[in-house]
């Protein structure tokens, strides 16, 4: 007799939980407002990234085609892939030789955006950029140089 | 007679080979399943197929660098990875850091767990054939890693920590944010049960499935959620506290069944102490510096040094062996998956394929981390 | 019945009018082509729309958008996977039995095809209208599991003999209970014609004039559908998760989209078939004495009313499959041997004291 008032528990038991569970995903398909999907590609111009969030490295540059890096190679030195390559070149400041920035070689493809160079460099010079749309067609276009051409070092830093 | 028949029938050991490619693997384990029929006879997984050699890449970075490979190992708890590293090289340097850090160290690590255990959760349900309850835990998986991106710069791979502190401080923002997301996990947590934990299918698929005896456990080396649903108690946290969690009030989740369910149960209740342990440290972070100050290059005095953390898998240390030198002369990593993985074979002989899948979802394997 | 939307005299009009030009041989021949086209544009709208449907279901259930960009929300989004399939290079795995491995699919969509034949869309449109048309219509569903272990047996693969033994285990036990729910209606209606079964519900549905042994059976026959047509909870022969893809798991292309377009075919027959016997197939909806109200739903056609009807059906096996997890398979006999056939049995029995006692309304 208890088996068979057991056995009936039981369907109750499973019938009523798989309502429960019916009722969960009834209630999202009633209220499709609560949808979350962001459409991508469309809302393009709308899309705010988090400011910190890393996106590739920048040489920072002002409106008179001017950066800070002093070429020191820090950067360089704190990634771990070897994602940076600093070239350097010497140029002549009041008749004294001075290490200068020729080249700023920056290969995205090797990069795993750990951010280890920004607080290595002593100038801020470099900055973790937003832009996270990377895709090219040719693999050595993701190799970049940072700095413009014609830039030069800003005044006043060392 | 009966014995004739059975003879008759006896049939006959097969072999398929479970992934590399497999949907339930969950990245690249290959399991060589001796099959009787639909009934598994052996399990023997064949691992290595991403084998970085993170230990060895360790042997020529910096102790700063070596921070951002852990990311890779268990991606899906990272922060604890990292903090695991940072630990061991301040215990080196003998370096006290801030409380500041230590409580942002805390509640990063515990929305990590949190985080974690909402993916697992997710994809234990698609494992077991309900695919919308994978949507369910993304969608409050999101949130958190909407925090992890505005104040560590990463979704995943956050490389949040540095030997000393933190890379740079918490937003402004994160306090709110991550109430937010409390008063919402809270609303959600019981749409969890209701889907899966109450669900009778889901109960008959794991109740009594894959058992673990305490004994098995711990000659097994199992750690983590796993292990305390067998009832051994193993929770780092509680028993070699690091960071801020000897002044946090939390209890180890421990059951007895050792079951798949218990399993689920464990990492369920998991869930909610992780909570409450955010809510009584979110609005206490002390005032202070995010990093204590360090030297550019750091060298580790001789000698040898091992830090223990619980993430949300088991137990992860790691050992590092320093002759002075800027890079560590020897590491190693003491990952959770690994060993947890070793116990499969043990739980799954006897069951079903379908409960094999069951049981590798409960140990919530992440295949990198075994591979390093 | 008022004789408003009856396409009988439709049908009779087409026939009169082709056997006045030619030879009844003839005339049959042509009637029957005339039928097969007519199924075959049916199914590929059935693809269509319940493709796009089941996507839109589990999209909304998951808090997803689901198809948007192909055509106006998506609209277009079928048909665009119907050309990729059709364009995909046809993969045949190299052990396998190529004639059985082509076989399989076409035996699949000719168990559709005959199933759906008896089905009543409305009055007088309905190709087969037997005597015996519950029984044909559970004989001939039944008959799909031959292509699934054929495909099953001939892939040469581990994964899909495992999911094809499943399914025959699985649709061998299921139709006993699809079988005897249908038979507890079939006490009341004393009648296996599909369309005598209809008009026996004029006056109120069976799900509403039989009362509880007709909820239960309802439920019943619910579950048992959904395994029968191996969806929801019960897809253990495909087990996305455990066999990879199960029986199909070596189709590609067209083929695989036969597998793919006999799924949902048949899971249109068989919420087509409890919509005819629980909730009255295209009889309209009415209560009691309220004239007014009945004859606004009588001006509703009929083929509509068949279609919310299924529709109905459709939307619980979508919602029944995007929560609940799978089953074992043992214990998917256990539900079967233990739970449902027992009490099926015993609910034919209340059923028939029911009707004996003259209980139902």
């Amino acid at each position: 007799m208890r088996s068979i008032v057991n056995y009936f528990k039981d369907i109750i038991f499973g019938l009523n939980s798989l309502v429960t569970g019916l009722k969960v995903t009834g209630h999202y398909f009633t209220n499709p407002k609560e949808i979350i999907t962001q459409q991508y590609p469309e809302n393009r111009d709308t899309l705010q990234m988090f400011e910190r969030f890393r996106g590739e490295v920048v040489l920072l540059h002002n409106e008179n085609n001017e950066h800070r890096c002093t070429g020191c190679s820090a950067c360089e030195i704190a990634c771990p892939n070897g994602t940076i390559e600093i070239i350097n070149k010497k140029v002549d400041i009041d008749g004294r030789k001075v290490k200068a920035l020729d080249t700023f070689v920056y290969h995205l493809q090797m990069c795993t955006m750990c951010g280890l160079c920004i607080p290595a460099c002593p100038t801020d010079a470099i900055k973790m950029a937003n832009t996270f749309e990377h895709a090219v067609f040719d693999r050595s276009q993701l190799t970049k140089v940072l700095n413009r051409p014609g830039s030069k070092l800003m005044d006043g830093v060392k | 007679m009966e014995e004739i028949i059975h003879q008759e029938l006896e049939s006959q050991e097969y072999f398929i080979n479970m992934g590399p490619q497999h949907p339930s693997t969950h990245g690249v384990l290959r399991l060589v399943l001796s099959l009787d029929g639909e009934i598994i006879r052996k399990v023997e997984p064949h691992i290595g197929f991403i084998h970085r050699s993170i230990e060895k890449m360790c042997e020529h970075d910096s102790y700063q660098q070596i921070v951002h490979l852990t990311d890779r190992m268990d991606y899906l708890s990272c922060h604890i990875n990292n903090e695991a590293v940072c630990l061991a090289v301040e215990m080196g340097l003998q370096l006290e850091v801030p409380d500041r850090v230590k409580v942002i160290r805390t509640i990063i690590g515990e929305l990590t767990r949190l985080s974690s255990h909402q993916l697992w959760w997710g994809v234990m349900g698609m494992d077991l054939g309900a695919i919308t309850s994978f949507l369910y835990g993304f969608r409050d998986r999101e949130m958190i890693t909407d925090i992890f991106e505005e104040t560590c710069g990463a979704r995943l791979t956050m490389n949040y920590n540095v030997p000393g502190g933190l890379m740079f401080d918490i937003h402004p923002n994160f306090q709110r944010r991550t109430k937010e997301f409390i008063t919402h996990f809270k609303k959600k947590l019981p749409e969890y049960d209701a889907l899966l934990t109450n669900n009778v299918i889901f109960r008959e698929r794991t109740v009594g499935i894959g058992i673990l005896s305490k004994e098995d456990a711990i000659s097994y080396g199992v750690t983590g959620p796993a292990a305390r649903a067998s009832g051994f108690s193993c929770d780092v946290r509680e028993h070699h506290p690091y960071s801020y969690y000897p002044k946090v009030q939390f209890k180890e989740v421990l059951r007895t069944e050792g079951d798949c369910f218990a399993r689920y149960q464990c990492r369920i209740d998991e869930m909610w102490e992780s909570l409450s342990i955010i809510e009584q440290l979110i609005d206490n972070i002390p005032e202070g510096p995010y990093k204590a100050p360090t030297k550019a290059v750091i060298k580790l005095p001789k000698g040898e040094f091992y830090q223990r953390v619980e993430t949300a898998r088991g137990e992860f240390g790691v050992y590092i062996i320093s002759e002075g030198q800027k890079n560590p002369y020897r590491l190693k990593f003491r990952s959770p998956g690994f060993s947890n993985l070793s116990a499969l074979d043990h739980m799954a002989r006897g069951s079903k394929i379908a409960d094999l899948v069951a049981i590798m979802s409960t140990l919530d394997l992440v295949i990198p981390d075994i591979d390093r | 019945m008022k004789a408003l939307y009856d396409f009988s005299i439709l049908t009779q009009s087409i026939h009169m009018w082709l056997s006045d030009r030619y030879t009844p041989a003839a005339v049959t021949i042509i009637e029957m082509v005339l039928v097969g086209v007519a199924f075959m544009i049916l199914f590929a709208i059935l693809g269509l729309v319940l493709v796009y449907a089941e996507r839109k279901v589990s999209a909304v259930i998951q808090q997803r958008m689901g198809p948007t960009r192909v055509g106006k929300w998506g609209t277009a989004q079928t048909l665009a996977d119907v050309i990729k399939l059709v364009l995909k290079e046809p993969i045949i795995n190299k052990e396998a039995d190529k004639f059985l491995f082509n076989l399989a699919p076409f035996i699949i969509m000719i168990a559709a095809f005959m199933a759906i034949a008896a089905l009543p869309f409305a009055k007088g449109l309905q190709a087969l209208d037997f005597d015996i048309g519950i029984l044909y219509v559970i004989a001939v569903s039944s008959l799909g599991v031959i292509g699934i272990l054929l495909a099953g047996w001939s892939s040469n693969n581990k994964y899909s003999l495992i999911g094809a033994m499943r399914s025959g285990a699985q649709i061998i036990s299921y139709e006993l209970s699809v079988a005897l729910s249908l038979l507890t209606i079939v006490v009341l209606t004393g009648s296996l014609q599909l369309s005598t079964i209809i008009e026996s519900q004029a006056d109120g549905w069976w799900i509403f004039k039989g009362h509880i042994p007709a909820w239960i059976a309802f439920l019943i026959f619910l579950i048992a559908s959904t395994a029968e047509t191996n969806r929801g909870p019960f897809d253990l022969a495909e087990a996305e998760s455990e066999l990879t893809a199960g029986f199909h798991t070596e189709y590609s292309g067209l083929k695989f989209a036969f597998f793919f377009l006999a799924e949902f075919a048949n899971m249109f027959i068989v919420c087509a078939i409890g919509a005819t016997v629980f909730l009255g197939g295209w009889m309209p909806f009415h209560i009691g004495h309220w004239e007014g109200f009945n004859a606004v739903m009588d001006f509703i056609p009929p083929i509509i009313w068949f279609l919310v009807k299924v529709s109905f059906m459709i939307f619980l096996m979508m919602w029944f499959r995007w929560t609940f997890p799978r089953l074992r398979i043992d214990q998917l006999l256990t539900l079967e041997w233990k739970y449902l056939l027992p009490i099926n049995l015993f609910n034919i029995l209340l059923m028939a004291l029911v009707a004996l006692m003259g209980w139902h309304f």
